[in-house]
């Protein structure tokens, strides 16, 4: 079981009470009826699927309900740092060297 | 513009209630006791006030002293600390919300009234069921079911916080140095007491 630290809660806990959201860091445009079809489309489900660190949307949602941010590794499913929504993505150099 | 209803029901009328365990909770002692006594204690608090308290953004230092006008708790401000006081818990479960029980049975009208605009009170009195567990297997008997840390470094007393175990979400605040209060919903408090009580086998329980 993974063990997942949950930046409001502030404790590491157990991956069952989390569900994954998606790629973090999409902003929804501010104008959607100006957008051409392509560009809606690549809003809506174009994803970069990365290999490596990968910033995605978890939901502490048997907990404290809250959705945050992380960055995982898609190679070793390993999370490198959690964060909270809203906070710009982290300088991962650290975690990098770390691993 | 008529006024915006309450979400404040009626209190726990004793006589009357029924507990979703009434028939299944029996008094007595179960499974393997040894000769030192059963490893733990199983009860149900039945006819609690209970109410989530939600701070509105920027006013969880107001929220937390409303609570302390209602009940006389004071709650600190880290993720999951909680508090006891005659009768009366409270415990952190997210940021900015509370969940508050015990006391007197009005309660809940009196956080609410002592809230006023700085956030919402939700009463559960009656969709929660809260099962204390007790006595020197606790810590063993809860770690089976829940993947979380219920160490004393890692707990301190009155401490809570909200998990779930599969499909059965359970807020838990340490209590006493054994002592462990589990809210669940009503309706699946029937399925988590056998759950509860078959994991409890083996250590021997006593039912109070």
């Amino acid at each position: 079981m993974l063990l997942i630290h949950c930046p409001y809660c502030e404790e590491t806990l157990p991956e069952a009470e989390f569900a994954y959201a998606g790629e973090a860091h999409i902003d929804r445009p501010a104008d959607p009826s100006a957008l051409s079809d392509e560009e809606w489309r690549d809003y809506l489900f174009i994803r970069s699927n990365v290999k490596g660190p990968h910033f995605e949307r978890w939901r502490h949602v048997h907990g404290c309900a809250r959705f945050f941010n992380a960055v995982r590794d898609t190679v070793s499913d390993k999370f490198m740092t959690t964060y909270k929504a809203g906070d710009p993505r982290p300088d991962l150099t650290a975690e990098e060297a770390a691993q | 513009m008529a006024e915006v209803p309450s979400f404040i029901a009626d209190p726990v009328l004793r006589d009357h209630a029924a507990s979703p365990l009434a028939g299944h909770l029996v008094l007595g002692e179960f499974g393997a006791v040894s000769d030192d006594g059963p490893g733990v204690v199983l009860s149900e608090r039945f006819g609690l006030a209970i109410a989530e308290a939600a701070a509105w953004n920027g006013v969880e230092a107001k929220l937390r002293a409303a609570i302390k006008t209602a009940t006389g708790l004071a709650l600190k401000t880290a993720p999951g600390t909680g508090t006891m006081k005659k009768g009366a818990s409270a415990f952190n479960i997210a940021p900015g919300r509370w969940l508050v029980s015990g006391g007197t049975d009005d309660l809940v009208a009196a956080l609410d009234a002592a809230a006023g605009e700085n956030g919402t009170v939700t009463d559960l009195s009656h969709g929660r069921t809260v099962i204390r567990i007790d006595g020197p297997k606790s810590r063993r008997v809860l770690s089976k079911l829940f993947a979380i840390d219920f160490a004393d470094a890692a707990m301190a007393k009155g401490d809570g916080f909200a998990t779930v175990h599969h499909d059965i979400f359970a807020q838990i605040q340490r209590v006493g140095d054994d002592a462990f209060d589990v809210y669940v919903f009503r309706s699946f408090a029937l399925s988590f007491w056998h759950l509860l009580c078959r994991s409890a086998e083996e250590v021997g329980y006593r039912v109070d």
